[in-house]
């Protein structure tokens, strides 16, 4: 993948397909100690044990059309190569928080992409549910955006309505361009 | 003896009459968006679905995503059924080639063949 963004994108969809109602990424650089951590949490059905040990073979996966499922070894893969590693910790019926951590500056490090696009997509495609929070942050400013906090103003609409996704694509680039504007 | 584990699949069978129902509401685009298609280049064309969608003010379309489709190597695919038609799966679809599926298929009902499976690779 070419960019963190659509990693993020392609992880939060198993959090999708696990039933979640309500997923957390957190994206936070911290300059002075060179890390990226990317965090998805989730509060969907949740692996086994053994699940979790095997997940990251790319000869285990829950869908149904193949046999190999890529997602999260590509992912693990990344992590590593770029001084960093991948945790996953999740319990049945509880949720799964996988837990990335990169070294911020590492040569091999793709770039973060649109997570503008990355959010549009994932709320376009989940108009309804499950809700969606973002935290952005870097070196202690920090952007979040919680799709559960838009919708009772919006009166619970879906929020694959255009104008809704084009304040929302706006809302979330403002966000950014603001955190990173400090570094 | 019932358990929590059958409302799964009542919510599952539930969940296909809600999407049956919409489909004959209206024309329904589904993007694939597994691990291969988002690594194909699925997100800007779910994407620009939406903006055409939204800049011909086509109101009886959904445009939705899906898992895999089973054939990662034409990814990005694209589904479109139209109301009481057959589903059409385009493959290696691009943000380029999405303004003349929607005017010509989503619009005015004739699908680009040339996009269209069985036809890739063919000149």
């Amino acid at each position: 993948m070419p960019e963190l963004a659509l990693h993020i994108l392609d992880l939060v969809q198993n959090s999708v397909a696990a039933g979640a109602t309500s997923i957390t990424v957190t994206i936070a650089y911290d300059r002075a100690a060179d890390t990226l951590t990317i965090v998805i949490e989730d509060d969907g059905r949740g692996m086994s044990e053994e699940l979790v040990k095997s997940v990251a073979s790319p000869f285990v996966t829950t869908r149904t059309t193949r046999k190999v499922g890529l997602g999260i070894p590509m992912f693990q893969q990344l992590a590593e190569m770029c001084g960093g590693a991948l945790k996953i910790s999740s319990k049945p019926g509880a949720g799964t928080t996988l837990t990335a951590t990169f070294r911020a500056s590492h040569v091999d490090l793709p770039p973060m992409g649109s997570l503008r696009e990355t959010i549009l997509a994932l709320v376009a495609a989940c108009p309804e549910s499950p809700d969606f929070r973002f935290v952005y942050r870097a070196d202690g400013r920090e952007f979040v955006f919680d799709t559960s906090e838009v919708r009772a103003p919006l009166g619970n609409l879906p929020l694959s309505e255009p104008e809704i996704l084009e304040w929302i694509g706006e809302y979330v680039s403002e966000g950014i361009r603001e955190v990173d504007g400090s570094q | 003896m019932k358990s929590l584990a059958d409302l799964e699949a009542i919510r599952q069978r539930t969940l296909d009459k809600v999407n049956l129902r919409r489909e004959h509401e209206g024309t329904r685009v589904v993007v694939g968006m597994a691990t291969c298609g988002i690594a194909a280049g699925a997100r800007p064309v779910l994407l620009a679905f939406m903006e055409e969608v939204n800049k011909r003010k086509l109101l009886n379309v959904t445009v939705a995503q899906t898992g895999c489709i089973g054939m990662c190597r034409l990814e990005p695919m694209v589904e479109i059924t139209l109301p009481g038609e057959e589903k059409v799966t385009y493959v290696r679809v691009t943000p380029e080639k999405v303004a003349r599926i929607v005017e010509e298929h989503v619009v005015n009902g004739r699908p680009v063949l040339e996009y269209v499976i069985g036809a890739e690779g063919k000149a």
